[in-house]
């Protein structure tokens, strides 16, 4: 039966054949939909853990205890949990690891591109590339037996373009294996497992062993494939960068890689003396290239494809048309469009989203903004633009504890999501405590992990199954970190949050506020949705509403005789009713819902 | 010449929360129905807070790329009037553009730094190369009370160009919506064809 799934739900159906027992991982786009997809799956255990460290270190200790297992993160996830990578590659598991890891080339929703492969090379971890949802689901297994054969964790690396691109697959047989009910004793290998210099050195050479063995096993595993086509041309290529390459040059022969690290130095040598010219085509990181060149074979890469960004068949396609392998005739014709100025549509803050309220006030107070990853980066762009700095998971507190540090003009906050609190937060926090800087540290706590469409965390109540679970309460967390002055406001209610600022601001004490408001888009939130409207009578056209950056108000036909400036309007089908544009208007033209409900024959 | 001539490359777009990408869903899993090879591809996480989005689906005997190269799409189907300009010069030479009639306006043109392209402007953007259509799919999806299915309703109207039967449209929208709403998007969808066979 052939299915139509992403590469996400291929994976997942893929461990699920495969007998994984234990799966782990931090949502982060676009990896996200792996472990949501095990939810209600039978037979497989899967959590949210705080971070991707501790995730990796669930996976790890699975394998350690005899059952496979998987854990899943994007690619600045592996940052996080690297010292684990690197542990378990010196340590070797008993039973198939699988690290499932996507990379992002464009920047689609991350803050770099890092090429994953290279962590492969630098810790010693195979590395298996699919090129589509069928190969997603089937190297699954090729993984797991890798990892069982050699005795190690197996990198599986998905990219944006094979996570969330969908293509049939013909799905295998289900799975045979269920929870294990006997309780097998947990055998010890001290020799093995406790990684004290005496028993690192010995690892070490084993590690170096196992890569040369894998290498030369790659070499006839089927996942490595020639086509050959025409021998004028030779194409070494792997993952999405492959299905681009076979659509710019149906014709030229191929050797498609499966396993991108170690390389199987004899295929690649064989397939390499049959073809005239020889180019290397991958997205991001010269790679293969690399590899390739350096068993001193000749070939181009990185001086005809582009190294930054994701490629496409039109970028392939160009640099193919300029390097004199293909004539400019390859080109499909185009249209000529006379097109206007077409303004840009970034993302945004979502109509009712509870971080405007925090982010207007902020713009109002002149304070520096250290933010952190999430939703509430977009406080970063017009109008808003009051969040100024933002490097990755969790580095708002520590920033800002420096910059307090460091002694400026300004007050200085640090702004971070709930979850985001829980996946790197609490340490930083610690050291505020601990330190004693003046920090005041915002927690946007909308209940969920928002921006990779809602996951459960630690604070949520729920385990990813949406079994209950622990529910654990930030503010007494905040406490034992060492904060004493921790308030809680509602972040629709501006008034209020403005004095909670203010009286933090005048401390030299650190002090956390947590804005606690759910997110606008979860389901039980949708269904209170009222629209606000706005009296046009009243309207003065000072556009004090539009610069809340809400994108349910716009600029409304009518205008305002005395200025001959345009009044505002709200889109019905947009506002949720938050009210905080009807907090900014100073002519109270925008009606609250109170006052819709006191004139309901006039409700929008 | 690289490309397969039985290929059918529909781009959707709309702004994030309007239901692009399920319409997309839709138009992928009528092509496995008539047993196809499709591929789709779009993007999630930050682009869908508001922002412009995008979904390919592409239709044919074997189909490589996930993404279709510019100048290949045969249908663009747009669910915000911006959006369809935005993308239109990526669709082949009389190709058929159907457009929702309905605007949202980014922030940067609310909060006054930038202008929505007027209605001539767009008229002559698409000159005579492209063939467009624009379809009040939200005034028709109101008209049944509820507004958001205007997506169905583009679907629709996108389901007149092409040879897929309407049982196989309906069959795979029933799958793909709410129970209780099953009825309602039938209707939309109904509604959306009726429109374009006027």
């Amino acid at each position: 039966m052939k299915r139509l799934l992403s590469g996400n739900e291929a994976v997942a159906r893929g461990a699920w054949e495969a007998n994984i027992l234990v799966a782990a991982g931090y949502p982060g786009t676009p990896s996200t939909e792996i472990l949501e997809n095990f939810g209600p799956m039978p037979g497989i255990y899967a959590e949210w853990c705080p971070n991707e460290k501790v995730a990796l270190d669930v996976a790890v200790g699975a394998a350690y205890a005899g059952v496979r297992s998987m854990a899943v993160m994007k690619h600045v996830g592996l940052n996080v949990a690297s010292d684990t990578f690197f542990y378990a590659a010196i340590t070797g598991v008993e039973s198939g690891l699988v690290i499932v890891v996507a990379d992002d080339p464009g920047m689609h929703s991350s803050q770099g591109e890092q090429d994953t492969r290279r962590y492969c090379k630098f810790a010693r971890v195979p590395c298996l590339e699919p090129a589509d949802s069928q190969e997603a689901k089937d190297m699954v297994a090729a993984a797991l037996e890798l990892s069982e054969q050699f005795e190690t964790p197996v990198l599986l690396r998905m990219a944006t373009r094979i996570s969330h691109s969908y293509s049939s697959v013909e799905l295998g047989p289900e799975r045979t294996l269920e929870p294990r009910p006997e309780k097998p004793t947990y055998e010890v290998n001290t020799g093995r497992y406790v990684m004290v210099p005496a028993n690192a050195r010995r690892r070490h050479p084993i590690m170096e062993e196992r890569l040369q063995q894998i290498a030369d096993w790659a070499n006839g595993w089927s996942g490595n494939r020639v086509e050959m086509g025409d021998t004028s041309l030779g194409i070494i290529t792997a993952g999405a960068a492959y299905q681009y390459a076979r659509e710019v040059f149906p014709n030229a022969s191929f050797l498609k890689l499966g396993m991108v690290y170690p390389l199987p130095a004899r295929q690649i040598a064989e397939f390499a003396a049959q073809v005239e010219r020889l180019i290397v085509v991958e997205e991001l990181d010269p790679v293969l290239e690399e590899e390739i060149k350096l068993q001193g074979i000749a070939c181009e890469g990185k001086s005809i494809f582009p190294l930054v960004g994701e490629l496409s068949v039109e970028t392939v396609r160009e640099s193919a048309i300029r390097a004199g392998l293909l004539p400019a005739s390859a080109r499909p014709q185009q249209v000529a469009l006379q097109m206007p100025a077409l303004p840009p549509r970034p993302p945004v803050l979502c109509p009712g989203c509870p971080h405007r309220g925090v982010f207007v006030t902020l713009r109002k107070l002149k304070v520096v903004v250290n933010g952190d990853i999430g939703c509430y980066t977009l406080g970063s762009l017009a109008p808003l633009t009051s969040l100024h700095t933002c490097g990755c998971m969790g580095a708002s507190i520590g920033v800002a504890h420096g910059v307090n540090k460091a002694g400026i003009q300004q007050k200085n906050v640090a702004v971070i999501g709930d979850s985001t609190f829980f996946h790197s937060g609490i340490p930083a926090l610690l050291n505020v405590a601990y330190n004693g800087s003046s920090t005041i540290t915002i927690i946007l706590d909308n209940r969920t992990t928002a921006m990779t469409g809602h996951q459960q965390h630690p604070g949520t109540g729920y385990t990813l199954q949406m079994q209950p679970a622990k529910q654990v309460e930030l503010e007494p967390v905040v406490r034992a970190l060492g904060i004493e002055h921790v308030y809680t406001v509602d972040p629709y209610d501006l008034e209020r949050l403005e004095v909670v600022l203010r009286e933090a601001m005048d401390r030299d004490e650190p002090s956390v506020v947590i804005a606690r408001r759910e997110c606008a888009l979860l389901p039980s939130v949708r269904k209170q949705y009222t629209p606000l409207r706005i009296d046009a009578n009243k309207c003065i056209a000072c556009g004090s509403c539009r610069r809340v950056g809400c994108p349910a108000i716009h600029k409304s036909e009518e205008v305002y005789a005395k200025t001959g400036r345009p009044k505002s309007e709200i889109d019905p089908l947009l506002c949720t009713g938050c009210e905080i544009c009807a907090q900014i208007c100073p002519v109270n033209a925008i009606l609250f819902r109170s006052q819709l409900d006191a004139q309901p024959e006039e409700k929008a | 010449m690289t490309r397969n001539d039985l290929t059918t490359n529909f781009l959707l777009t709309g702004v994030g929360g309007q239901g692009t990408l399920l319409a997309a869903d839709v138009v992928g899993l009528v092509g496995i129905q008539l047993n196809l090879d499709v591929k789709k591809s779009e993007v999630h996480g930050m682009a869908q807070r508001g922002g412009s989005v995008v979904s390919h689906v592409r239709w044919g005997e074997r189909v490589d790329s996930p993404l279709i190269a510019a100048g290949e799409v045969d249908y663009l189907i747009a669910f915000e009037q911006l959006e369809a300009l935005r993308y239109a010069s990526l669709v082949r030479p009389g190709g058929i553009v159907l457009v929702n009639d309905y605007r949202i306006a980014p922030v940067s043109v609310s909060s006054g730094n930038d202008v929505y392209p007027d209605p001539a402007a767009e008229e002559q953007a698409y000159g005579d190369s492209l063939q467009r259509f624009l379809v009040p799919a939200i005034e028709i999806a109101q008209r049944m009370g509820q507004a958001r299915v205007n997506n169905i309703v583009m679907l629709g109207a996108l389901s007149h160009f092409l040879p897929a039967p309407v049982e196989v449209w309906l069959e795979v929208i029933s799958g793909r919506v709410p129970e209780r709403t099953i009825a309602l998007n039938r209707d939309a969808f109904a509604a959306g064809r009726a429109y374009m066979q006027k």
